[in-house]
């Protein structure tokens, strides 16, 4: 299957041996978008490598960007505004509901939702782009994180716009909620298919929605909590059987949380400046650090090394989709070829964040 | 829980796996990352280890020379090693003794370079 196939979201090539319609062996192949990302990190500054983080996971940039400031904050021990931080806690919510709705669809498609369900999703999606577009100028590439805080602030009556997507955002994910749970095919198509079990899913270290839905209570933004998700209210949701349809009921439920998250940051959204000005050139001292996030596909980490100049002198990004898909051909062994497609879909994978 | 930064551990590179056992055995039950730094007289291999019930970290470091730069794999132990340990040998040259199957993971098999090598 592949390189270029519907259903491998990008330019993945999976080797599959059969027995009749049977997997016996699996075997992913990667690179095929490779930029070398870390390789153009070390010749740019630090300012300069935010956009490059937006063509990482491409469905949720936002959550990149904010990934890689908050590492290199945390290697210049900056304290950033709390406006600032409330801003950001927004837009990486909505992001991750824009993610998820991409994530679900476009794994129903796979499954024989043939284009109904993608539009329904890609037409709640649109309207976060919408904002994201009035934010910052751009529909999918941000670069709207900066060192220090945000590019622009909240332009005027975006809040009231923002509750507007809260209320409209809700019963449109009981739709499509009940659009896919009470179709027969899709539950047959999912249950117990690619059962991923906690052990294993640790093993691999696997995170995001897919290690949640195999039963673990592991979620970031509650267990090492960043910016200021200690502040708000929300529930993990969790998996039970670590089959394709628990990972897709996490996430409906995830994006229900975040609803809640960003209404609670709206009304606490602190008045004030959102930037503090740290300049162009950033020169941290000498040292490591490793920061890691909770981004829409699973735990976003970036290893930087200073060597007190204005360009890093290594960066690792530890992307989710890479850890995740590793697992894959553990998941498939013993399964019908069609449900390749499934296990797949359900995984929620972003070619460019596992090649990078 | 605030996030942990970490404790940082320089080993010497026999040491690793007897190491990793023992962090395995404290419950440190996720490799979440292995990386290198090429230190030009060298290369540093970089292990973040969690240990997710007690919210702990332990960063593991490793020095390798020039002249030999292997180290044991740790893929039996988590099997997240296997493709990381892929990319390291990818991008800097490192074999990893006892690996399943080390092989290039992003770059084409052909190639001869490891490009983030400095030197």
């Amino acid at each position: 299957m592949g390189p270029q196939h519907p259903s491998t979201h990008g330019v993945l090539y999976l080797e599959v041996r059969l027995s009749g319609e049977t997997v016996v062996d699996l075997i992913t192949h990667i690179g095929y978008l490779h930029r070398g990302m870390e390789k153009i990190a070390e010749n740019r500054t630090y300012t300069q490598f935010i956009p490059y983080t937006d063509r990482l996971d491409y469905v949720a940039s936002m959550t990149n960007n904010l990934g890689y400031v908050l590492a290199v904050e945390k290697l210049m021990k900056a304290e950033i505004p709390e406006r600032a931080k409330y801003i950001r806690v927004i837009v990486a919510e909505l992001q991750r509901i824009a993610s998820h709705l991409v994530g679900i669809t476009t794994f129903t498609q796979d499954l024989g939702a043939f284009a109904t369900p993608l539009f329904y999703g890609f037409r709640e999606r649109e309207k976060i782009l919408d904002l994201f577009d009035e934010l910052c100028g751009n529909r999918l590439t941000y670069d709207y994180m900066r060192i220090g805080g945000v590019q622009f602030d909240l332009p005027k009556g975006a809040g009231g716009k923002i509750r507007g997507i809260v209320k409209y955002m809700g019963p449109k994910i009981d739709d499509l909620e009940n659009l896919f749970s009470s179709n027969a095919i899709f539950v047959a198509r999912t249950k117990g298919v690619g059962v991923l079990t906690k052990e294993k899913a640790l093993n691999y270290s696997v995170t995001g929605p897919n290690l949640r839905a195999s039963g673990v209570k592991w979620d970031l933004r509650k267990d090492e909590p960043y910016l200021c998700y200690d502040r708000f209210n929300f529930d993990i949701p969790t998996g039970s059987n670590g089959d394709s349809w628990d990972r897709y009921k996490v996430r409906i439920e995830e994006m229900r949380q975040s609803l809640r998250i960003i209404e609670q940051a709206l009304d606490g959204l602190p008045e004030g400046d959102p930037t503090v000005k740290i300049g162009r050139v950033i020169k941290p001292a000498p040292g490591e650090v490793y920061m890691r996030t909770e981004a829409p596909r699973g735990e976003l980490g970036f290893y930087i090394v200073s060597d007190g100049s204005a360009v890093p002198y290594r960066m690792k990004i530890r992307s989710p989709s890479f850890s995740n898909l590793a697992v894959l051909s553990e998941l498939v062994k013993g399964a019908k070829v069609a449900d390749v497609v499934c296990v797949l879909g359900s995984l929620d994978i972003v070619v460019g964040d596992t090649d990078r | 829980m605030p996030a942990d930064t970490g404790r940082q551990v320089d080993i010497s590179k026999e040491a690793l796996l007897e190491t990793a056992r023992r962090l395995k055995n404290e419950g440190f039950n996720d490799l979440h990352c292995i990386t290198a730094v090429d230190r030009k007289d060298g290369i540093e291999l970089v292990y973040i280890f969690y240990a997710m019930d007690k919210h702990a970290c332990t960063i593991l470091r490793t020095r390798l020379t020039l002249d030999d730069l292997s180290a044991e794999s740790l893929a039996h132990i988590w099997r997240s090693a296997d493709w990381l340990e892929r990319e390291v040998y990818d991008l800097f040259g490192v074999k990893f003794l006892n690996h399943p199957d080390l092989k290039r993971i992003l770059n084409p098999d052909d190639w001869t370079i490891h490009p983030l090598r400095k030197t």
